[in-house]
């Protein structure tokens, strides 16, 4: 066996101590508890059934979420109906620019906030965290669609064949997630006392 | 309506819409144009690239074991 490769017993644990990693994004992205323990559990049995197509220990968290990616866009095909069904009726006659403010006339009511500087503030882990827990608030629906965009790196091309989407369908639901998103990380991040 | 005039919330919409959908060049233009001559929508525009920007730093974030 080629030095490269790491012993079994320890690669299978060092495998396993990753599924509460795999099952974050996991459940994120597919807002199902049992479709995201089924993909992640389908994500260990294939790593440890080829170990031997993993090289570099130092990325095993890389290699195992390309696998998971993997797996859910299976899952996310597989169920597509389901995928997109849940929420619409939560805020379909709301108009989510209303969030920003605006005049009648158009304008904005107040200028929206100065954020700072991005590249401080998301260098910071505590930012991902608020991201996250942002992004779990979002109806499932939305956070399904808009993690596609944001973690699977879909195009919304891909994603209307993955879905059977109706563009139209697709931005109206990404354009709600965004705003959202954004709502939620002004209250919670970039809005706190300095 | 000159067909380059847009108003903050129709100038926003675009800044969220171009996040997932290429914008026609009427729209790219008339956005441009915009962001030039009001103060409130390049603030909005700093936001949304800031999201963008901390999305992109979140999916590439490797979290130390």
């Amino acid at each position: 066996m080629p030095d490269s490769f790491p012993p079994l017993p320890r690669f299978e644990q060092q495998v396993a101590d990753l599924r509460d990693y795999l099952l974050k994004f996991a459940r994120l992205q597919l807002r199902n508890e049992a479709w995201a323990e089924d993909a992640v559990s389908d994500t260990l049995l294939a790593a440890l059934s080829k170990p031997q197509s993993f090289g570099n220990r130092s990325q095993l968290k890389t290699w195992l979420v390309g696998i998971l990616k993997h797996k859910v866009v299976d899952a996310l095909r597989l169920r597509s109906r389901e995928v997109c069904q849940g929420d619409e009726t939560l805020d379909s006659t709301e108009d989510p620019l209303d969030y920003l403010g605006f005049k009648a006339d158009g304008h904005f009511i107040e200028p929206p906030a100065e954020w700072g500087n991005p590249e401080q503030q998301a260098s910071s882990r505590q930012f991902f965290e608020v991201l996250e827990v942002c992004a779990s608030q979002l109806p499932a629906v939305q956070g399904r669609l808009f993690l596609m965009r944001e973690w699977l790196e879909l195009s919304s091309e891909e994603i209307c064949k993955e879905l059977q989407l109706t563009p139209t369908n697709l931005y109206v639901q990404l354009h709600r997630a965004r705003l959202r998103l954004r709502e939620c990380l002004e209250l919670n991040w970039y809005g706190r006392a300095p | 309506m000159m067909p380059l005039n847009r108003t903050c919330k129709q100038a926003a919409a675009l800044m969220v819409a171009r996040e997932d959908l290429a914008l026609p060049l009427a729209d790219r233009l008339a956005l441009r144009l915009h962001l030039l001559i009001c103060k409130a929508c390049p603030r909005f525009e700093r936001q949304m690239l800031g999201m963008r920007n901390g999305l992109k730093q979140w999916r590439n974030y490797q979290a130390p074991d």
